[in-house]
């Protein structure tokens, strides 16, 4: 039967070798796969200020983008490819309260910089390479 | 209780029941909002009140196992706390920060990470906060006569669940490194750490509620938190399966999250195990159910309703939708609310010396909110299930969708209804216990 220093031996051994293929792996995913996949070449300053204007408002509060945050309102991953810049625009520069399917949006009244900037930043989510996420609706007729 | 400053851990029980009742709260009004209602939108916006819930739920645990701590590792390394007051002041300051989060949430001071939305110069306090909590935790221990596995493991969690703080407050520019690097923290907590915190309470409270010999149940708890790390650390990979990084993870973190139920599922065997083979019958029975509930229905909430979306082929339709909400409350509830809830139950009469052990409210608060959030899992899940296959599979627009799916909200809420007059029965035995006395030592 199992003795404690056993028991002991298999956590700590198991946690050190799990760990090490883990950091190994992340390694691995963050230096190769990231700078291909999420096109690193097209991260710009007005992006970066886009995902400034993205978590200062806490937009995860609400929305989702690569399927994360909440599930209040719709998924933002390809809305630039769905909607359109010029319509995110309009919403996004709109101070009168938006609420479509009867769905309150905070009215943020954006300036155009401030727009153009979470416009690129999405539009750069969108050319993620997330492994076939969203999925496209396959019983669609 | 066997030593005077393990009253500490009443005031950190106390601050916990109070952000719970706040938590649910802001969880009413989020429910009412999904169902059409949101006349406090001007007020309190969904992404406020989101945030507001989600983190009162992690300060209230926190808050909660820090309570546990102080008062098991005292006992356990057979010591008085080395310095009182500063855990008052801990204590104090715990709440002063988290109070600020939460109002600076109201006017648009934030940081929209997903739980980690405590803005940054607030972050720097929690981590001092933290550090004292340590430090005087750490004292104890090797200051104490003994240091015992469970109180080593507990400690562990601790120690750990502070440093993996810490890469969530890098940042990144790039979304995919962030959300990569917020799942360190979140994951590695949730599906980690937090389980050797839940195991080292477990533990503590099977060695003084059934009997049985220290040796064999700590040789178990080894097992289990081996299994815990074993398939939770490479299970992280089920969060990187969409978020902009290699397919190798689709494989890894398929593989290894469909074994993190075998934790859950030791935690429960063991547990039941451990009660039958328990000869000392301890009067304390609400303890005991709670005790048991937590290994049961975290295996139920975490281990199965996540095994359930855990395999790449159906997280592609899953992820990111109320299917996640459905997993995420059953799993907290049963694997950290109801390990705080069970170790209250058991140190409050050692505390206070009122030895209500099995009354009717206390039985009746297990069972109402047990199951009041079993029906909140099920009308969440049916609501997730509708909306994966209306919105990812047929391909109707999202809001129309919600439309749909409204009326599962009403469920929800009726249940929420259930789970708070349980919860509330809870708080009221709280109170009626009235505060810790030093007539309550005993030798």
């Amino acid at each position: 039967m199992l003795s404690k220093s056993q028991a002991r031996t298999f956590f700590l051994g198991g946690t050190v070798i799990t760990f090490a293929i883990f950091l190994g792996l992340s390694w691995n995913s963050l230096s190769n796969a990231v700078p291909k996949q999420t096109h690193e070449e097209n991260l710009t300053s007005q992006v970066v200020r886009g995902k400034h204007l993205w978590e200062s408002n806490n937009c995860m509060g609400c929305h989702t983008i690569f399927g994360e945050g909440a599930y209040y309102a719709p998924e933002l991953t390809k809305v630039i490819d769905r909607r359109g810049a010029p319509f995110v625009k309009a919403v996004l520069t709109s101070k009168a309260p938006w609420a479509p399917n009867g769905r309150k949006m905070v009215a943020y009244g954006f300036s155009d910089n401030d727009a153009e900037d979470l416009i690129a930043f999405f539009t750069w989510i969108g050319g993620v390479d997330l492994n076939g996420f969203p999925p496209k609706p396959d019983l669609k007729q | 209780m066997k030593y005077k400053s393990q009253q500490v851990a009443y005031w950190f029980f106390a601050l916990s029941m109070l952000l719970l009742a706040l938590q649910i709260i802001y969880g009413f009004i989020m429910g009412f909002a999904h169902m059409g209602y949101d006349g406090l939108h001007e007020v309190i916006p969904f992404n406020t009140a989101r945030a507001v819930h989600t983190n009162l739920l992690v300060v209230w645990i926190l808050s909660g196992f820090m309570g546990a701590a102080y008062y098991i590792i005292p006992e356990e390394a057979e010591n008085e706390l080395v310095n009182v007051k500063l855990a008052y002041i801990q204590l104090i300051t715990l709440a002063l920060v988290g109070v600020a989060a939460i109002i600076g949430y109201h006017f648009n001071y934030w940081e929209g990470r997903k739980f980690l939305e405590i803005p940054r110069p607030l972050d720097y306090l929690v981590v001092i906060n933290v550090l004292t909590f340590l430090g005087l935790i750490l004292a104890t221990l090797f200051k104490g006569k003994k240091r015992t596995t469970t109180s080593l493991v507990l400690t562990m969690g601790l120690v750990f669940a502070a440093l993996l703080y810490l890469p969530g407050m890098i940042w990144f520019d790039n979304q995919t490194m962030d959300s990569f690097f917020r799942w360190w923290v979140v994951h590695l907590w949730v599906e980690g750490v937090w389980e050797l915190i839940m195991g080292g309470i477990l533990a503590f409270l099977l060695i003084k509620i059934t009997g049985v010999d220290r040796e064999v149940i700590e040789k178990w708890l080894y097992v289990i938190v081996g299994l815990t790390f074993i398939s939770g650390i490479l299970g992280t990979g089920h969060h990187y399966y969409y978020i902009g990084v290699d397919k190798t993870w689709l494989i890894v973190g398929g593989i290894f999250s469909a074994m993190e139920p075998l934790a859950f599922l030791g935690m429960a065997l063991f547990a039941v195990a451990m009660y039958r083979k328990g000869e000392k019958k301890h009067p304390n029975k609400t303890a005991l159910n709670w005790t048991l509930g937590t290994a049961i229905v975290s295996f139920v909430g975490a281990g199965l309703l996540g095994l359930a979306h855990t395999l790449p082929q159906v997280n592609l339709y899953t992820h990111g939708t109320l299917v996640t909400a459905m997993h995420g409350h059953l799993a907290f509830w049963g694997a950290y609310g109801m390990i705080v809830f069970a170790i209250i139950a058991y140190t409050m009469p050692n505390m206070t010396g009122r030895k209500l052990y099995n009354t009717n409210t206390g039985l009746l608060a297990f069972w109402l909110s047990n199951i009041g959030m079993l029906g909140m899992t099920v009308a969440f899940g049916v609501a997730g299930v509708a909306q994966v296959y209306l919105e990812r599979k047929v391909g109707i627009e999202f809001g129309l969708v919600q439309k749909e799916i409204q009326v599962h909200f009403f469920i929800l809420i009726c249940c929420a209804t259930l789970f708070t007059t349980g919860i509330t029965l809870y708080m009221y035995e709280f109170i009626k216990y009235g505060r810790p006395t030093n007539e309550a030592l005993v030798d």
